[in-house]
């Protein structure tokens, strides 16, 4: 149920995201879902990809600093209130969101949400006993 | 502990009969000096007109000090000693902060440069078995030649291989199999952070010794180096003025470098009043070269603090032990009004695990207060994909500063192998005030 996120540190320096993006870019490495945490002085890029292992390699070997993390990957209805009722099952049942961003793209009519969670196995559980689809790797790939 | 010697003699000879054969080198020397205007007049004025005059070191001690000015006005040829068809080579430093210094040596300078080397890579434990990657830049400064005499000496194959090109430094290391190497400690902690983008671990190279110099280095640092790298890593301490590396080494023991004192007379002063320091207490190193007929240099004022252990040491040698350098008297920051030395930021950083290699420091101005800003890399294998862990991280390196200097400076996470390392030694201070 989880997929893999991949963390990039990137310190504050003109093009560096640029860089990232090139070397996935030209090594034929989709980008799923993208978001950046920023402070003063560092930022953070989260990405899912379709080729999470090749594309950690890839980075680590060009010098980037790059870690994987556990994430899970939610489809919301794509109405009002969609992810007013997602997010109400966490309320209820006490699972706290560290973060979450959305995909850049959809492969069906729902919206496509990313994830992380405190304790994400206790989430996944959850999400399953609520009959809330969770999106698997394999379909991550295949998108 | 096993404590291998190059001249177990002199090495371990005792204290009365060392200064017997000090005074009697610095006879010779003071012989060569009188040659020289510079010293002639202020040997003369100190009331020394021959050797004669000296019955013991401390008749020395009534010299005027040398600095690095007193070299640089005798550029080139003032202090030059010896009629130069007996000059075989000359040192120079690179003069980027000015007029250049030039040092000259003869054979037999080089014959005793060489022979204290050969004594220093020993007393480290290494062997003619060991293969030798001479890190160390080449040419006039003394750091690349010094060492490669001294390790062919002791009989090591040595990989003149010189300073920079760091993909192919990896390679050569793994070629070979390179067991020792002589290098900076900035330029090791950058070498570390590049072995994994080039496909390399520590069970595909055989290192076992670092030979760290050129660079002052906190004891914080050492350990680092010996973690990250699984090696054991010996200080080194020399300037080109006094023939560069091979004044003062690490023996198997680590804890702080024997000045070969047959070689060399170490005082300890009072940078401000100049006067001398007992044993323990801190201060300039002051140095005299007693085995260099070329360029005689009598007193010379280092700039590097330091202070000499007065008890002896494990292994036996006689000779007494230096501490690492300090800091510089010349390399203080006044940063609004607070006295803060590289060294003590360098101390706080190299302690955290999760600082990786490379740090620099780099003061400005904002409005009328002066800015010190520390940048640090990460290690990327604590690297957890978290942007609380790492403000923690950077909060928790500003805390630790602060305790230090006193001062709060503004904190900046960096990549590894991101921040500027030279090929000789690391730019760590930056200085963007304004002169006025």
């Amino acid at each position: 149920m989880k997929i893999t996120q991949i963390s990039v540190f990137l310190e504050n320096r003109k093009g560096r995201l640029f860089e990232v993006c090139s070397l996935l870019g030209s090594n034929e490495i989709n980008i799923r879902a993208l978001t950046i945490a920023e402070t003063e002085s560092f930022g953070v890029l989260r990405i899912v990809v379709d080729k999470p292992d090749i594309a950690v390699k890839l980075l680590h070997k060009n010098g980037f600093v790059a870690n994987f993390t556990d994430v899970i990957a939610v489809e919301v209805s794509d109405k009002p209130g969609g992810l007013a009722a997602v997010l109400q099952v966490f309320a209820d049942n006490d699972v706290n969101i560290e973060y979450m961003y959305g995909f850049v793209e959809k492969f069906s009519d729902q919206a496509l949400l990313v994830f992380r969670f405190e304790d994400t196995e206790r989430a996944g559980n959850i999400l399953a006993q609520n009959e809330i689809k969770i999106v698997t790797q394999s379909e991550i790939e295949g998108l | 502990m096993e404590v291998p010697f190059w001249n177990k003699e002199i090495e371990t000879l005792d204290r009365a009969r060392l200064r017997g054969i000090q005074t009697e080198r610095l006879k010779q020397i003071i012989s060569w000096a009188l040659k020289t205007p510079l010293y002639n007049k202020r040997l003369n004025q100190a009331g020394i007109h021959s050797e004669n005059d000296i019955k013991d070191i401390e008749d020395l001690t009534r010299l005027a000090f040398t600095t690095k000015d007193d070299l640089r006005k005798n550029f080139p040829r003032g202090l030059l000693a010896v009629d130069m068809k007996d000059i075989i080579r000359v040192h120079s430093s690179s003069g980027t902060t000015g007029i250049p210094t030039v040092i000259y040596f003869t054979g037999d300078d080089i014959e005793n440069w060489t022979d204290l080397l050969a004594r220093s890579i020993v007393a480290t434990g290494a062997t003619s078995e060991d293969i030798f990657q001479n890190m160390m830049t080449y040419g006039l400064f003394t750091g690349g030649l010094g060492l490669h005499y001294g390790a062919e000496r002791v009989g090591m194959m040595v990989i003149p291989i010189g300073g920079g090109n760091t993909k192919r430094q990896i390679q050569v290391m793994k070629d070979f199999q390179t067991t020792t190497l002589h290098i900076t400690p900035s330029y090791m902690l950058h070498i570390h952070s590049k072995l994994e983008q080039e496909g390399v671990s520590l069970s595909d190279l055989s290192l076992r010794k670092g030979f760290l110099g050129a660079e002052p280095h906190s004891e914080n640092t050492r350990l680092k180096i010996e973690e990250l790298l699984n090696i054991h890593a010996y200080n080194s301490y020399g300037l080109s003025e006094l023939n560069g590396p091979g004044v003062a080494f690490e023996c198997v023991y680590r804890k702080d470098m024997h000045v070969w004192e047959d070689g060399y007379i170490v005082e300890i002063i009072d940078p401000v009043t100049g006067e001398l320091k007992e044993e323990g207490e801190q201060g300039e190193v002051v140095l005299t070269n007693l085995i260099r007929r070329g360029t005689p240099i009598l007193r010379y004022r280092t700039r590097d603090l330091a202070f000499l252990h007065p008890e002896g040491c494990e292994c036996g040698r006689t000779h007494r032990r230096l501490s690492r350098i300090l800091g510089r008297t010349d390399d203080m920051l006044i940063i609004n009004g607070v006295n803060v030395f590289p060294s003590q930021i360098e101390e706080k950083i190299m302690k955290i695990p999760e600082v990786a290699t490379n740090y620099q420091i780099y003061v400005d101005k904002k409005g009328q207060l002066d800015r010190l800003t520390v940048r640090v890399e990460i290690y990327p294998k604590l690297f957890l994909g978290d942007v609380s862990n790492l403000e923690a991280l950077r909060v928790k390196i500003k805390e630790e500063l602060k305790s230090s200097i006193v001062i709060n400076p503004v904190v900046e996470l960096h990549e590894p192998g991101s921040l500027p390392v030279s090929e000789g030694k690391a730019k760590r201070v930056l200085d963007e005030r304004p002169k006025d």
